[in-house]
Protein backbone atom coordinates (compact mmCIF):
# COMPACT_ATOMS: atom_id res chain seq x y z
CA UNK A 1 0.00 0.00 0.00
CA UNK A 2 1.14 3.34 -1.12
CA UNK A 3 0.18 7.12 -0.27
CA UNK A 4 0.28 8.83 -3.17
CA UNK A 5 -1.87 12.04 -2.08
CA UNK A 6 -1.15 12.81 1.71
CA UNK A 7 -3.54 15.51 3.55
CA UNK A 8 -2.21 18.72 2.41
CA UNK A 9 -1.64 17.82 -1.09
CA UNK A 10 -4.99 16.80 -1.06
CA UNK A 11 -6.62 19.86 0.47
CA UNK A 12 -4.36 22.24 -2.25
CA UNK A 13 -5.86 20.10 -4.87
CA UNK A 14 -9.42 20.62 -4.10
CA UNK A 15 -8.17 24.47 -3.51
CA UNK A 16 -6.98 24.16 -7.02
CA UNK A 17 -10.35 22.80 -8.49
CA UNK A 18 -12.41 25.54 -6.55
CA UNK A 19 -10.36 28.20 -8.09
CA UNK A 20 -10.82 26.58 -11.91
CA UNK A 21 -14.44 26.05 -11.37
CA UNK A 22 -14.68 29.61 -10.52
CA UNK A 23 -12.24 30.74 -13.38
CA UNK A 24 -14.27 28.62 -16.67
CA UNK A 25 -17.79 29.74 -15.08
CA UNK A 26 -16.98 33.27 -14.25
CA UNK A 27 -18.27 33.20 -10.69
CA UNK A 28 -20.60 30.59 -8.75
CA UNK A 29 -24.15 32.38 -9.49
CA UNK A 30 -24.92 29.94 -12.13
CA UNK A 31 -23.07 26.71 -10.94
CA UNK A 32 -24.65 23.96 -8.83
CA UNK A 33 -21.89 21.34 -7.14
CA UNK A 34 -24.05 17.77 -7.16
CA UNK A 35 -21.66 15.20 -5.06
CA UNK A 36 -21.84 11.74 -5.86
CA UNK A 37 -22.45 9.46 -2.16
CA UNK A 38 -20.82 8.71 -0.66
CA UNK A 39 -17.23 10.26 -0.68
CA UNK A 40 -18.56 12.37 -3.91
CA UNK A 41 -20.62 13.75 -1.72
CA UNK A 42 -18.22 14.92 1.05
CA UNK A 43 -16.17 16.71 -1.27
CA UNK A 44 -18.67 18.69 -2.97
CA UNK A 45 -19.15 19.78 0.48
CA UNK A 46 -15.39 20.82 1.11
CA UNK A 47 -15.34 22.68 -2.13
CA UNK A 48 -18.67 24.38 -1.66
CA UNK A 49 -17.01 25.47 1.19
CA UNK A 50 -13.52 26.73 -0.61
CA UNK A 51 -15.96 28.60 -3.03
CA UNK A 52 -18.25 30.31 -0.60
CA UNK A 53 -15.10 31.06 1.31
CA UNK A 54 -13.42 32.57 -2.08
CA UNK A 55 -16.65 34.50 -2.90
CA UNK A 56 -18.22 35.67 0.06
CA UNK A 57 -21.88 34.27 -1.10
CA UNK A 58 -22.83 30.83 -0.53
CA UNK A 59 -22.82 28.30 -3.62
CA UNK A 60 -25.62 25.77 -4.36
CA UNK A 61 -24.44 22.01 -3.56
CA UNK A 62 -26.36 18.86 -3.13
CA UNK A 63 -25.42 15.30 -3.49
CA UNK A 64 -26.99 12.88 -6.36
CA UNK A 65 -27.30 8.91 -6.44
CA UNK A 66 -27.07 7.35 -9.10
CA UNK A 67 -27.84 3.31 -7.70
CA UNK A 68 -30.94 3.07 -9.86
CA UNK A 69 -28.89 4.33 -12.83
CA UNK A 70 -26.21 1.48 -12.96
CA UNK A 71 -25.65 -0.64 -15.79
CA UNK A 72 -23.45 -3.27 -13.25
CA UNK A 73 -26.90 -3.90 -10.74
CA UNK A 74 -27.47 -7.36 -12.06
CA UNK A 75 -24.14 -8.32 -11.47
CA UNK A 76 -24.02 -7.57 -7.38
CA UNK A 77 -26.72 -8.06 -4.65
CA UNK A 78 -28.90 -5.12 -4.81
CA UNK A 79 -27.37 -1.65 -2.89
CA UNK A 80 -29.43 0.51 -0.35
CA UNK A 81 -30.31 3.77 -1.85
CA UNK A 82 -28.42 7.05 -0.86
CA UNK A 83 -29.62 10.65 -0.47
CA UNK A 84 -30.69 12.63 -3.18
CA UNK A 85 -30.56 16.26 -2.94
CA UNK A 86 -31.07 18.62 -5.34
CA UNK A 87 -30.65 22.69 -4.15
CA UNK A 88 -33.72 24.73 -4.04
CA UNK A 89 -32.51 25.75 -7.50
CA UNK A 90 -32.70 23.15 -9.09
CA UNK A 91 -30.94 22.02 -12.14
CA UNK A 92 -33.12 23.69 -15.43
CA UNK A 93 -30.70 26.03 -17.00
CA UNK A 94 -27.62 25.45 -14.44
CA UNK A 95 -24.04 24.79 -14.49
CA UNK A 96 -23.67 21.56 -12.83
CA UNK A 97 -20.30 20.75 -11.53
CA UNK A 98 -20.64 16.50 -11.03
CA UNK A 99 -17.97 15.59 -8.06
CA UNK A 100 -16.51 12.49 -7.62
CA UNK A 101 -13.44 10.81 -5.78
CA UNK A 102 -11.97 8.78 -8.51
CA UNK A 103 -12.67 8.45 -12.08
CA UNK A 104 -12.09 5.14 -13.56
CA UNK A 105 -14.26 3.62 -16.48
CA UNK A 106 -16.74 5.96 -16.59
CA UNK A 107 -19.62 4.47 -15.98
CA UNK A 108 -20.71 5.76 -12.48
CA UNK A 109 -20.69 8.72 -14.33
CA UNK A 110 -22.24 7.84 -17.19
CA UNK A 111 -25.32 6.79 -14.43
CA UNK A 112 -25.04 10.30 -13.35
CA UNK A 113 -25.72 12.18 -16.76
CA UNK A 114 -29.03 9.30 -16.96
CA UNK A 115 -30.21 10.12 -13.32
CA UNK A 116 -29.29 14.32 -13.79
CA UNK A 117 -31.21 14.22 -16.99
CA UNK A 118 -34.37 12.40 -15.12
CA UNK A 119 -34.17 15.78 -12.77
CA UNK A 120 -34.32 18.21 -15.44
CA UNK A 121 -31.57 20.11 -18.38
CA UNK A 122 -28.91 21.71 -17.22
CA UNK A 123 -27.09 24.34 -19.22
CA UNK A 124 -24.02 22.44 -19.33
CA UNK A 125 -22.16 19.43 -16.92
CA UNK A 126 -19.02 19.24 -15.90
CA UNK A 127 -16.99 17.23 -14.20
CA UNK A 128 -14.49 17.36 -10.81
CA UNK A 129 -12.51 14.41 -9.48
CA UNK A 130 -10.36 13.83 -6.84
CA UNK A 131 -7.73 10.89 -8.86
CA UNK A 132 -8.08 10.01 -12.41
CA UNK A 133 -6.81 6.25 -12.38
CA UNK A 134 -7.18 6.29 -16.02
CA UNK A 135 -8.63 2.83 -17.91
CA UNK A 136 -11.45 4.19 -19.19
CA UNK A 137 -14.40 2.22 -20.86
CA UNK A 138 -16.61 4.73 -22.12
CA UNK A 139 -15.53 8.20 -23.69
CA UNK A 140 -15.57 10.64 -20.35
CA UNK A 141 -13.17 12.69 -19.28
CA UNK A 142 -12.69 14.97 -16.55
CA UNK A 143 -12.62 18.64 -16.53
CA UNK A 144 -11.08 19.00 -13.09
CA UNK A 145 -8.64 16.68 -11.81
CA UNK A 146 -6.95 16.19 -8.43
CA UNK A 147 -4.35 14.50 -9.47
CA UNK A 148 -3.53 12.19 -12.00
CA UNK A 149 -2.43 8.75 -11.10
CA UNK A 150 -1.24 5.82 -13.44
CA UNK A 151 -2.42 2.35 -11.85
CA UNK A 152 -3.32 -1.35 -13.10
CA UNK A 153 -6.06 -2.51 -13.03
CA UNK A 154 -5.15 -4.69 -10.75
CA UNK A 155 -4.52 -1.87 -7.98
CA UNK A 156 -7.08 -0.61 -6.34
CA UNK A 157 -7.53 3.27 -5.10
CA UNK A 158 -8.68 3.85 -1.65
CA UNK A 159 -9.88 7.71 -0.78
CA UNK A 160 -9.83 8.32 2.64
CA UNK A 161 -11.36 11.48 4.21
CA UNK A 162 -11.84 12.66 7.74
CA UNK A 163 -15.70 12.74 7.73
CA UNK A 164 -15.57 9.05 7.27
CA UNK A 165 -12.56 7.33 7.80
CA UNK A 166 -10.51 9.71 10.56
CA UNK A 167 -7.98 11.08 7.83
CA UNK A 168 -7.44 12.79 4.37
CA UNK A 169 -5.33 10.67 2.34
CA UNK A 170 -5.25 8.40 -0.76
CA UNK A 171 -3.74 5.50 -1.08
CA UNK A 172 -2.96 2.70 -3.99
CA UNK A 173 -2.87 -1.01 -2.64
CA UNK A 174 -1.94 -4.25 -4.24
CA UNK A 175 -0.75 -5.23 -7.75
CA UNK A 176 2.83 -4.68 -8.78
CA UNK A 177 3.54 -1.25 -6.87
CA UNK B 1 -33.49 -12.56 0.46
CA UNK B 2 -35.62 -13.99 -2.70
CA UNK B 3 -39.19 -14.06 -1.77
CA UNK B 4 -41.44 -12.04 0.58
CA UNK B 5 -44.06 -14.05 1.74
CA UNK B 6 -44.19 -13.03 5.55
CA UNK B 7 -42.99 -10.06 8.04
CA UNK B 8 -41.65 -12.81 9.88
CA UNK B 9 -39.54 -13.22 7.39
CA UNK B 10 -37.87 -9.87 7.99
CA UNK B 11 -35.54 -8.91 10.69
CA UNK B 12 -35.67 -5.29 11.96
CA UNK B 13 -32.94 -4.06 9.69
CA UNK B 14 -34.53 -5.48 6.85
CA UNK B 15 -37.89 -3.12 7.59
CA UNK B 16 -35.94 -0.11 7.63
CA UNK B 17 -33.66 -0.61 4.88
CA UNK B 18 -37.18 -1.05 2.87
CA UNK B 19 -38.80 1.93 4.42
CA UNK B 20 -35.36 4.38 3.81
CA UNK B 21 -35.32 2.83 0.20
CA UNK B 22 -38.73 4.08 -0.31
CA UNK B 23 -38.23 6.87 1.08
CA UNK B 24 -35.59 7.90 -1.50
CA UNK B 25 -37.98 6.63 -4.11
CA UNK B 26 -40.70 8.42 -3.27
CA UNK B 27 -38.63 11.44 -5.13
CA UNK B 28 -39.11 9.35 -8.24
CA UNK B 29 -42.94 9.82 -7.55
CA UNK B 30 -42.83 13.39 -6.47
CA UNK B 31 -40.45 14.19 -9.81
CA UNK B 32 -41.53 15.53 -13.38
CA UNK B 33 -39.90 11.83 -14.97
CA UNK B 34 -41.93 9.05 -12.87
CA UNK B 35 -39.52 6.55 -14.62
CA UNK B 36 -36.36 4.59 -14.28
CA UNK B 37 -34.42 2.17 -15.95
CA UNK B 38 -33.73 0.11 -13.16
CA UNK B 39 -35.91 -3.23 -13.85
CA UNK B 40 -35.86 -2.19 -17.69
CA UNK B 41 -36.20 -6.51 -19.39
CA UNK B 42 -37.69 -8.37 -16.31
CA UNK B 43 -40.73 -9.42 -16.56
CA UNK B 44 -43.52 -9.35 -12.96
CA UNK B 45 -46.84 -10.90 -13.17
CA UNK B 46 -49.78 -9.68 -11.06
CA UNK B 47 -51.63 -12.75 -10.29
CA UNK B 48 -54.97 -12.13 -8.41
CA UNK B 49 -57.28 -15.01 -7.61
CA UNK B 50 -59.06 -12.39 -5.30
CA UNK B 51 -60.57 -9.26 -6.21
CA UNK B 52 -58.04 -6.25 -5.41
CA UNK B 53 -57.99 -2.58 -6.53
CA UNK B 54 -55.60 -0.71 -4.90
CA UNK B 55 -53.04 -3.35 -4.08
CA UNK B 56 -52.85 -4.56 -7.55
CA UNK B 57 -52.73 -1.30 -9.55
CA UNK B 58 -50.04 0.05 -6.66
CA UNK B 59 -48.09 -3.17 -7.45
CA UNK B 60 -48.13 -2.31 -11.56
CA UNK B 61 -47.89 1.11 -10.74
CA UNK B 62 -44.51 0.40 -8.92
CA UNK B 63 -43.24 -2.22 -11.57
CA UNK B 64 -43.88 0.15 -14.25
CA UNK B 65 -42.07 3.42 -12.68
CA UNK B 66 -39.20 0.29 -12.47
CA UNK B 67 -39.29 -0.20 -16.31
CA UNK B 68 -40.27 -3.59 -15.60
CA UNK B 69 -42.77 -5.54 -17.63
CA UNK B 70 -46.14 -6.30 -16.09
CA UNK B 71 -48.00 -8.68 -16.84
CA UNK B 72 -51.91 -8.69 -15.23
CA UNK B 73 -53.57 -12.51 -14.23
CA UNK B 74 -57.10 -12.31 -12.71
CA UNK B 75 -59.28 -15.27 -11.87
CA UNK B 76 -61.82 -14.01 -13.31
CA UNK B 77 -61.33 -14.37 -17.22
CA UNK B 78 -57.92 -16.67 -17.02
CA UNK B 79 -58.17 -20.74 -16.44
CA UNK B 80 -58.10 -20.31 -12.75
CA UNK B 81 -62.04 -19.98 -13.24
CA UNK B 82 -61.93 -22.82 -15.17
CA UNK B 83 -60.70 -24.78 -12.38
CA UNK B 84 -56.97 -24.58 -13.19
CA UNK B 85 -54.87 -25.71 -10.12
CA UNK B 86 -52.08 -23.12 -8.67
CA UNK B 87 -49.21 -25.73 -10.17
CA UNK B 88 -50.27 -25.58 -13.55
CA UNK B 89 -50.68 -21.85 -13.65
CA UNK B 90 -47.28 -21.51 -11.97
CA UNK B 91 -45.51 -23.96 -14.51
CA UNK B 92 -47.26 -21.77 -17.24
CA UNK B 93 -45.80 -18.15 -15.62
CA UNK B 94 -42.50 -20.35 -15.30
CA UNK B 95 -42.64 -20.86 -19.33
CA UNK B 96 -43.34 -17.23 -20.35
CA UNK B 97 -40.37 -16.11 -18.13
CA UNK B 98 -41.42 -14.41 -14.91
CA UNK B 99 -38.87 -13.00 -12.84
CA UNK B 100 -41.75 -12.14 -10.30
CA UNK B 101 -45.17 -13.15 -9.59
CA UNK B 102 -46.92 -11.02 -6.82
CA UNK B 103 -49.70 -13.48 -5.94
CA UNK B 104 -52.98 -12.53 -3.76
CA UNK B 105 -54.65 -15.93 -3.36
CA UNK B 106 -57.80 -16.99 -0.94
CA UNK B 107 -56.03 -19.63 0.87
CA UNK B 108 -53.94 -18.79 3.48
CA UNK B 109 -50.13 -19.85 2.98
CA UNK B 110 -50.83 -20.03 -1.13
CA UNK B 111 -47.12 -17.71 -1.54
CA UNK B 112 -45.84 -19.49 0.92
CA UNK B 113 -46.32 -22.98 -1.38
CA UNK B 114 -45.32 -21.18 -4.40
CA UNK B 115 -42.11 -20.14 -3.71
CA UNK B 116 -41.17 -23.27 -1.62
CA UNK B 117 -42.11 -25.82 -4.82
CA UNK B 118 -39.84 -26.10 -7.58
CA UNK B 119 -42.75 -25.48 -9.75
CA UNK B 120 -40.91 -21.57 -10.93
CA UNK B 121 -37.37 -20.17 -10.36
CA UNK B 122 -38.95 -16.61 -9.84
CA UNK B 123 -39.63 -14.16 -6.77
CA UNK B 124 -42.73 -14.45 -4.97
CA UNK B 125 -44.10 -11.43 -3.20
CA UNK B 126 -47.25 -12.31 -0.80
CA UNK B 127 -50.33 -9.49 -1.62
CA UNK B 128 -52.50 -11.07 0.96
CA UNK B 129 -53.30 -14.64 1.06
CA UNK B 130 -56.71 -15.79 2.72
CA UNK B 131 -56.37 -14.54 6.71
CA UNK B 132 -52.52 -14.62 6.87
CA UNK B 133 -50.93 -11.80 5.76
CA UNK B 134 -50.44 -8.71 3.51
CA UNK B 135 -46.55 -7.42 4.70
CA UNK B 136 -46.37 -4.81 1.71
CA UNK B 137 -49.13 -3.37 3.23
CA UNK B 138 -47.98 -3.31 6.88
CA UNK B 139 -44.74 -1.87 5.71
CA UNK B 140 -46.93 1.03 3.43
CA UNK B 141 -48.44 1.33 7.41
CA UNK B 142 -45.45 1.69 8.85
CA UNK B 143 -43.87 3.65 6.59
CA UNK B 144 -46.87 6.66 6.47
CA UNK B 145 -46.86 6.34 10.47
CA UNK B 146 -42.95 6.72 10.64
CA UNK B 147 -43.23 9.44 7.93
CA UNK B 148 -46.14 11.52 10.33
CA UNK B 149 -44.85 10.72 13.71
CA UNK B 150 -41.14 9.10 14.67
CA UNK B 151 -39.49 12.82 14.00
CA UNK B 152 -36.67 11.68 12.36
CA UNK B 153 -36.32 7.99 14.25
CA UNK B 154 -35.98 4.96 11.45
CA UNK B 155 -37.71 3.16 13.89
CA UNK B 156 -41.35 3.75 15.91
CA UNK B 157 -40.23 3.26 19.76
CA UNK B 158 -42.61 4.84 21.84
CA UNK B 159 -45.98 5.04 19.35
CA UNK B 160 -48.87 3.93 20.41
CA UNK B 161 -50.67 2.28 18.17
CA UNK B 162 -54.79 1.33 17.92
CA UNK B 163 -56.13 -1.31 15.21
CA UNK B 164 -59.39 -1.40 14.98
CA UNK B 165 -62.23 -3.97 14.02
CA UNK B 166 -62.40 -7.02 12.21
CA UNK B 167 -58.98 -8.89 13.21
CA UNK B 168 -60.35 -12.39 13.12
CA UNK B 169 -60.62 -11.79 8.85
CA UNK B 170 -57.45 -9.25 8.74
CA UNK B 171 -54.03 -10.11 6.98
CA UNK B 172 -53.70 -6.80 7.37
CA UNK B 173 -53.52 -6.59 10.89
CA UNK B 174 -51.83 -9.36 11.56
CA UNK B 175 -48.97 -8.17 9.07
CA UNK B 176 -49.19 -4.96 11.43
CA UNK B 177 -48.88 -6.40 14.58
CA UNK B 178 -45.72 -8.56 13.58
CA UNK B 179 -44.00 -5.43 11.75
CA UNK B 180 -45.49 -2.39 13.89
CA UNK B 181 -44.33 -4.52 17.32
CA UNK B 182 -40.78 -5.40 15.70
CA UNK B 183 -40.11 -1.29 14.95
CA UNK B 184 -40.51 -0.65 19.08
CA UNK B 185 -44.18 0.51 18.66
CA UNK B 186 -46.48 -0.46 21.00
CA UNK B 187 -49.60 -1.97 19.43
CA UNK B 188 -53.23 -1.96 20.63
CA UNK B 189 -55.98 -4.24 19.17
CA UNK B 190 -59.43 -3.40 19.47
CA UNK B 191 -62.54 -4.91 18.94
CA UNK B 192 -65.41 -7.36 19.93
CA UNK B 193 -64.21 -10.78 21.68
CA UNK B 194 -65.56 -12.57 18.28
CA UNK B 195 -63.50 -11.29 15.73
CA UNK B 196 -60.36 -11.58 17.50
CA UNK B 197 -58.62 -15.04 16.45
CA UNK B 198 -57.91 -18.06 18.66
CA UNK B 199 -54.47 -18.24 19.91
CA UNK B 200 -54.09 -13.71 19.71
CA UNK B 201 -52.62 -14.37 22.98
CA UNK B 202 -49.41 -15.17 21.88
CA UNK B 203 -49.43 -12.15 19.62
CA UNK B 204 -47.26 -9.16 20.34
CA UNK B 205 -49.68 -6.82 21.25
CA UNK B 206 -52.07 -5.71 23.78
CA UNK B 207 -55.91 -6.71 23.42
CA UNK B 208 -59.01 -4.38 24.44
CA UNK B 209 -62.49 -4.21 23.85
CA UNK B 210 -62.96 -0.78 24.70
CA UNK B 211 -62.41 1.38 21.79
CA UNK B 212 -63.13 4.58 24.23
CA UNK B 213 -60.74 3.60 26.67
CA UNK B 214 -57.69 3.20 24.18
CA UNK B 215 -58.76 6.48 22.02
CA UNK B 216 -57.53 8.97 24.38
CA UNK B 217 -53.79 7.43 24.37
CA UNK B 218 -52.76 6.58 20.69
CA UNK B 219 -50.48 8.48 18.50
CA UNK B 220 -52.27 6.75 15.28
CA UNK B 221 -55.46 4.60 14.92
CA UNK B 222 -56.06 2.19 12.07
CA UNK B 223 -59.48 1.17 11.64
CA UNK B 224 -60.06 -2.21 9.62
CA UNK B 225 -62.74 -2.87 7.23
CA UNK B 226 -65.39 -5.28 8.70
CA UNK B 227 -65.37 -8.35 5.82
CA UNK B 228 -68.30 -9.18 5.08
CA UNK B 229 -67.47 -11.50 2.23
CA UNK B 230 -65.67 -13.69 4.29
CA UNK B 231 -68.17 -13.65 7.48
CA UNK B 232 -70.54 -16.86 7.04
CA UNK B 233 -72.10 -16.56 10.74
CA UNK B 234 -72.85 -14.06 12.65
CA UNK B 235 -69.98 -11.36 14.68
CA UNK B 236 -72.07 -9.01 15.79
CA UNK B 237 -75.68 -8.22 16.24
CA UNK B 238 -75.80 -5.73 13.45
CA UNK B 239 -74.00 -2.98 11.92
CA UNK B 240 -75.05 0.06 14.21
CA UNK B 241 -74.72 -1.29 16.99
CA UNK B 242 -70.73 -2.22 15.39
CA UNK B 243 -70.67 0.97 14.49
CA UNK B 244 -71.63 2.58 18.20
CA UNK B 245 -69.12 0.42 19.80
CA UNK B 246 -66.14 0.49 17.45
CA UNK B 247 -66.66 2.65 14.74
CA UNK B 248 -64.91 6.45 14.36
CA UNK B 249 -67.24 9.00 14.30
CA UNK B 250 -66.51 12.49 14.95
CA UNK B 251 -67.08 12.33 18.75
CA UNK B 252 -64.14 9.60 19.16
CA UNK B 253 -62.13 11.82 16.38
CA UNK B 254 -62.28 14.72 19.35
CA UNK B 255 -60.69 12.65 22.04
CA UNK B 256 -57.82 12.14 19.98
CA UNK B 257 -54.31 13.40 20.57
CA UNK B 258 -53.80 16.20 18.38
CA UNK B 259 -51.09 14.95 16.52
CA UNK B 260 -52.57 11.11 15.66
CA UNK B 261 -53.40 10.33 12.74
CA UNK B 262 -56.59 8.02 11.26
CA UNK B 263 -55.66 5.22 8.99
CA UNK B 264 -57.39 2.62 7.07
CA UNK B 265 -56.13 -0.18 4.31
CA UNK B 266 -59.05 0.30 2.04
CA UNK B 267 -61.71 -0.53 0.75
CA UNK B 268 -63.52 1.37 3.65
CA UNK B 269 -67.33 0.63 4.30
CA UNK B 270 -68.33 4.48 5.30
CA UNK B 271 -70.55 4.77 7.79
CA UNK B 272 -70.00 1.31 9.02
CA UNK B 273 -65.95 1.29 10.73
CA UNK B 274 -65.75 4.94 9.84
CA UNK B 275 -67.76 7.84 9.06
CA UNK B 276 -67.41 10.18 5.95
CA UNK B 277 -66.38 13.13 8.52
CA UNK B 278 -63.63 10.87 10.44
CA UNK B 279 -62.58 9.40 6.56
CA UNK B 280 -62.10 12.92 5.08
CA UNK B 281 -60.94 15.12 7.82
CA UNK B 282 -57.47 16.40 8.24
CA UNK B 283 -56.26 14.13 10.30
CA UNK B 284 -57.18 10.88 7.67
CA UNK B 285 -53.81 9.80 5.91
CA UNK B 286 -56.20 7.64 4.04
CA UNK B 287 -55.42 8.64 0.53
CA UNK B 288 -51.20 9.70 1.32
CA UNK B 289 -51.35 5.41 2.82
CA UNK B 290 -52.35 4.73 -0.90
CA UNK B 291 -49.35 6.62 -2.32
CA UNK B 292 -46.99 5.53 -0.49
CA UNK B 293 -47.88 1.95 -1.11
CA UNK B 294 -46.26 2.38 -4.73
CA UNK B 295 -42.86 3.66 -3.11
CA UNK B 296 -42.82 0.88 -0.78
CA UNK B 297 -43.51 -1.21 -3.79
CA UNK B 298 -40.79 -0.26 -5.98
CA UNK B 299 -38.33 -0.83 -3.01
CA UNK B 300 -39.45 -4.30 -2.54
CA UNK B 301 -39.20 -5.03 -5.96
CA UNK B 302 -36.21 -3.39 -6.25
CA UNK B 303 -34.58 -5.15 -3.69
CA UNK B 304 -35.70 -8.58 -4.42
CA UNK B 305 -35.50 -7.99 -8.49
CA UNK B 306 -32.44 -5.75 -9.22
CA UNK B 307 -29.36 -7.17 -8.38
CA UNK B 308 -28.28 -10.48 -8.51
CA UNK B 309 -29.86 -13.35 -7.17
CA UNK B 310 -26.52 -16.04 -7.27
CA UNK B 311 -24.84 -14.16 -5.44
CA UNK B 312 -27.61 -13.66 -2.31
CA UNK B 313 -28.62 -10.57 -1.39
CA UNK B 314 -28.13 -7.34 0.49
CA UNK B 315 -31.58 -8.05 2.72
Amino acid sequence: MSLVLPAPDLTRALTRISHEILERNAGSSNITLLGIPTRGAHLANRIAEIITKIESVPVQVGTLDITLHRDDLRMRPPRALMPTVIPALGVEGRDIILIDDVLFSGRTIRAALDALGEIGRPKSVQLAILVDRGHRELPIRADYVGKNIPTSREQSVVVHLTELDGADEVLVEGGSE
Amino acid sequence: MKHLLSINDLSKADAISILDTAQELARVSDGPMKKLPTLRGRTIVNLFAEDSTRTRISFEAAAKRLSADVINFSAKGSSISKGESLKDTAQTLQAMGADAVIIRHGASGAAQRLADSQWMSGSVINAGDGTHEHPSQALLDAFTIRKHLSKGASDLAGLRIAIVGDVLHSRVARSNVLLLSKLGAQVILVAPPTLLPVGIESWPCEISYDLDDVIKSVDAIMMLRIQMERMSELFFPNAREYSRYFGLNIDRMKALKPAAIVMHPGPMNRGLEITADAADGARSVIVEQVANGVSIRMAILYLLLAGSQEIGAAL
